[in-house]
């Protein structure tokens, strides 16, 4: 039912149940905000977006009260001007001002506000917030900037489930931070970086890794190699202003060409990899299962180290749940620094890699000891589709007037498997595909390749695949059911990991990625107006990548068939070496271990 | 480690055992009711003391919350304390009317008869020395509570018999 109200002398209509701010954007009315930020937070804490209700004695923040039937509305008289410039020019009084050492400079809420509220001086100087900065390897921390808008809070807590950002202290004193202020990089934080996309200046934002990739890149001595992960090309786009969704494979392989890699490589193809190792890892623990031997079901992907670094202080003692496969990008590392390195007659430490993640928990995962082979790290930096994005800029190449380019060979080439590896439900798909085929020489028994009921958003999605008319050497398998799941977001792993932990899960095979919707919407994705149809577009832009590729089955791969031929089968002896890795009891508070990732 | 330390440290340990299964059991009958960290934790200071970092985990992990947020509430309100309190607590008001009438002076006299700043415990445990903004008792001033015991029209000179009380 809708309800009648007048907002500056217009006369609108609103569904009942709709706030001030709502009824008015749904009339073609703005009322400027800061801390508001739909479907996420509605916190009320910055009273920018403040109108006047005739009849209420003081502004009300539209963005918490009700419009109610009758209303008389003022957005813009003169009381609420001024009232808003007030609260603006308070908050700016304890915030860090150095705009032009920022990199959130031009690319910021609280500046836009500034200009957006006709804001030309700035009367309130006092204390400022003299918390300094805290630097984790994905996240930085800057309290000088901070307005305590809490929408990180929010993101956090409600959202992924981890709850490690919170307000603490009181009044001036107050900071938003890890329980007693820790660092984030001693701290629970799986490093997800969500807080880093919702942040409107630059409080929260991902520790820069341009400056060490610039020294590479002109560093004669480095072979410098690029890797960019399978959602960076639906996100890449809208560092340049074009719509969510838009791929921009081809540009993509330009762009990083011209900034001078030796070689512009293709995650994709380590996702490929990844579905030979995984799936016969999966297949190995079903076939001990089912012959009576030891196996931990069940088996969850391990691509996602925001969900590895979660599972490890949330659930230390459960660590064999997960697949022991390095995550995409950290097996082409490993590959380009042993298996390619030979070929192309370079040492190890004369290779440099970079990887473009939509992520900011890559940058952890790169730091992690467990991560290095012959005594170098598989990969040297990580870089998220902001930074590609600034780079880009920086060194003046127009995106969109690029031609499209095409990745180097051999490690270029992929399957449209891997092109999914970018979303919730892609990683289990890509890997059932492979299975399915191997077990019962068949391909998947729904249209298109796609398995329906783990397409979408929602926040846990199941099927059961049985497997029936086995080949002869499966035989064991006949008519087995296999469960799965795929969850997307940490408070979704947080309700299947507390079923695997009682021992009532009765999935066999489940994929989590640690942001919701997958890599799509990362931590290291570009700040979208609208996140949930970002989500949704550039699910649909990964969904056509795949089924615009001639093969979309990660062992038809022709680049990687030659390849094991050379390094042997997968999870044989190299692999173990090079591909699989262990994991780290952390504990909830890191009681377990004295690792840390602090930086400073 | 002599037979008698060993037996004392067992004690306390045992105190803190039992502390701490004091607390879990308020935990456990409201845990399940909205809003209830508040309460949880002033039960918790009543019973362990104060609020350190170790017995907020335990209250966070018991209630299944994260330890931010119960960092967020005790750190919020003054109430709580993090550091150890004496047994007793004195409060010297500062409001308006005792601090005209030498509160200040009061202050200085305390920090230098107890060896303590502001905030701060006494070596041997007895005493938290704090200041409050008016207890409401201006005509008595300047005034000092001790626990719920107030002191009326105080002087550094009548300080040591207030003290002798405890």
């Amino acid at each position: 039912m809708n309800i009648k109200l007048t907002i500056n002398g217009i006369p609108c209509e609103a569904p009942q149940g709709s706030t001030i701010l709502q009824a008015a954007k749904l009339n073609g009315i703005h009322i400027p905000t800061l801390c508001y930020l739909e479907g996420i937070h509605k916190f009320g804490t910055c009273r920018i977006c403040v109108v006047e209700v005739e009849g209420a004695r003081n502004l009300q923040a539209s963005c918490m009260v009700e419009a109610k039937d009758g209303m008389v509305i003022h957005t813009n008289s003169k009381r609420v001007r001024d009232a808003r410039k007030v609260m603006y020019q308070l908050i700016v009084s304890d915030h860090n001002q150095d705009c032009l050492a920022c990199d959130r400079n031009q690319d910021c809420e609280l500046q836009a506000l500034g200009r957006e509220l006709g804001v030309t001086d700035n009367p309130y100087y006092g204390e400022k917030n003299e918390n300094g900065i805290d630097i984790s390897e994905s996240v930085t921390r800057d309290m000088t900037k901070c307005i305590l808008c809490r929408r990180c809070v929010s993101v956090c807590n409600n959202i992924q489930g981890v709850g490690v950002l919170n307000a603490e202290n009181r009044g001036f004193s107050t900071i938003i931070a890890p329980a007693a202020n820790q660092p984030l990089g001693a701290s629970d934080c799986a490093f997800c970086g969500q807080c880093t996309v919702v942040c409107p200046v630059g409080a929260l934002k991902e520790t820069s890794h341009q400056e060490r990739v610039w020294a590479a890149l002109n560093d004669p001595n480095k072979y410098v190699i690029v890797q960019p992960a399978p959602a960076v090309r639906v996100g890449i786009g809208e560092c340049f202003g074009l719509e969510p969704g838009t791929s921009q494979t081809g540009r993509l392989v330009t762009a990083l060409r011209r900034l001078g890699f030796d070689d512009v490589f293709d995650t994709n193809w380590a996702a490929d990899l990844t579905i030979m190792e995984e799936g016969t890892e999966f297949l190995q623990r079903v076939k001990a299962a089912v012959t009576g031997g030891k196996a931990v079901l069940p088996m969850a992907t391990s691509c996602s180290p925001g969900w590895v670094k979660f599972i490890e202080n949330n659930f230390p003692d459960q660590l064999g749940h997960l697949s022991s496969c390095k995550s995409p990008h950290m097996m082409m590392g490993a590959v380009l620094k042993s298996y390619y390195a030979k070929k192309i007659g370079k040492k190890p430490e004369d290779i440099y890699v970079v990887s473009i993640m939509p992520c900011t928990a890559k940058k952890t995962e790169i730091a992690r000891p467990e991560m290095y082979n012959d005594g170098v790290p598989n990969v040297d930096a990580v870089l998220t589709v902001r930074e590609l994005g600034d780079m880009v800029k920086s060194a003046g190449i127009d995106f969109l007037a690029l031609p499209e380019g095409e990745f180097d060979s051999p490690l270029g080439m992929s399957t449209g498997a891997a092109d999914i590896f970018g979303l919730t439900g892609g990683v289990m798909e890509a890997a059932l595909r492979t299975v399915y085929e191997i077990i019962t020489g068949r391909e998947l028994p729904w249209p298109d390749l796609h398995v329906p009921p783990i397409v979408g958003l929602e926040q846990i999605k199941e099927a059961t695949i049985k497997l029936e008319d086995v080949k002869p050497e499966w035989k064991i398998l006949e008519g087995f059911e296999v469960n799965i799941a795929v969850t997307s977001g940490l408070e979704g792993a947080r309700i299947i990991m507390d079923q695997v932990k009682a021992g009532t899960c009765k999935y066999h095979f489940f994929e989590v990625m640690g942001c919701p919707g997958g890599c799509i919407t990362g931590g290291g994705q570009p700040r979208p107006k609208d996140i949930f149809e970002a989500r949704k577009k550039r699910m649909e832009a990964l969904y056509a990548e795949d089924e615009g590729k001639a093969l979309r089955k990660s062992h038809e791969n022709p680049a990687l068939i030659e390849f094991y031929k050379e390094w042997g089968e997968p999870c044989g002896h190299n692999s173990h070496e090079y591909l699989h890795t262990h994991y780290v009891p952390r504990g909830k508070y890191n009681d377990l271990t004295e690792e840390t990732f602090v930086v400073k | 480690m002599s037979e008698h330390t060993d037996c004392c440290f067992c004690a306390a340990n045992m105190d803190e055992q039992a502390k701490y299964e004091q607390i879990a059991q308020v935990i456990d009958t409201y845990k399940e009711k909205e809003g209830s960290l508040i309460m949880v934790l002033h039960s918790a200071q009543q019973i362990y003391g104060y609020l350190p970092l170790e017995l907020q985990k335990f209250i966070a992990d018991r209630m299944g919350l994260p330890l931010s947020e119960v960092y967020g509430v005790v750190s919020f309100y003054s109430f709580f304390s993090m550091t150890e309190r004496g047994r007793h607590t004195i409060r010297i008001c500062l409001g308006t009317a005792c601090y005209v009438r030498g509160g200040k002076k009061l202050v200085d006299a305390l920090e230098e008869k107890l060896q303590v700043k502001v905030g701060g415990v006494t070596a041997d445990k007895k005493f938290t020395l704090e200041v409050a903004r008016c207890i409401g008792a201006c005509g008595l001033a300047p005034a000092i509570m001790v626990d719920n015991d107030v002191y009326k029209t105080m002087s550094p000179a009548t300080l040591d018999s207030m003290l002798n009380q405890y």
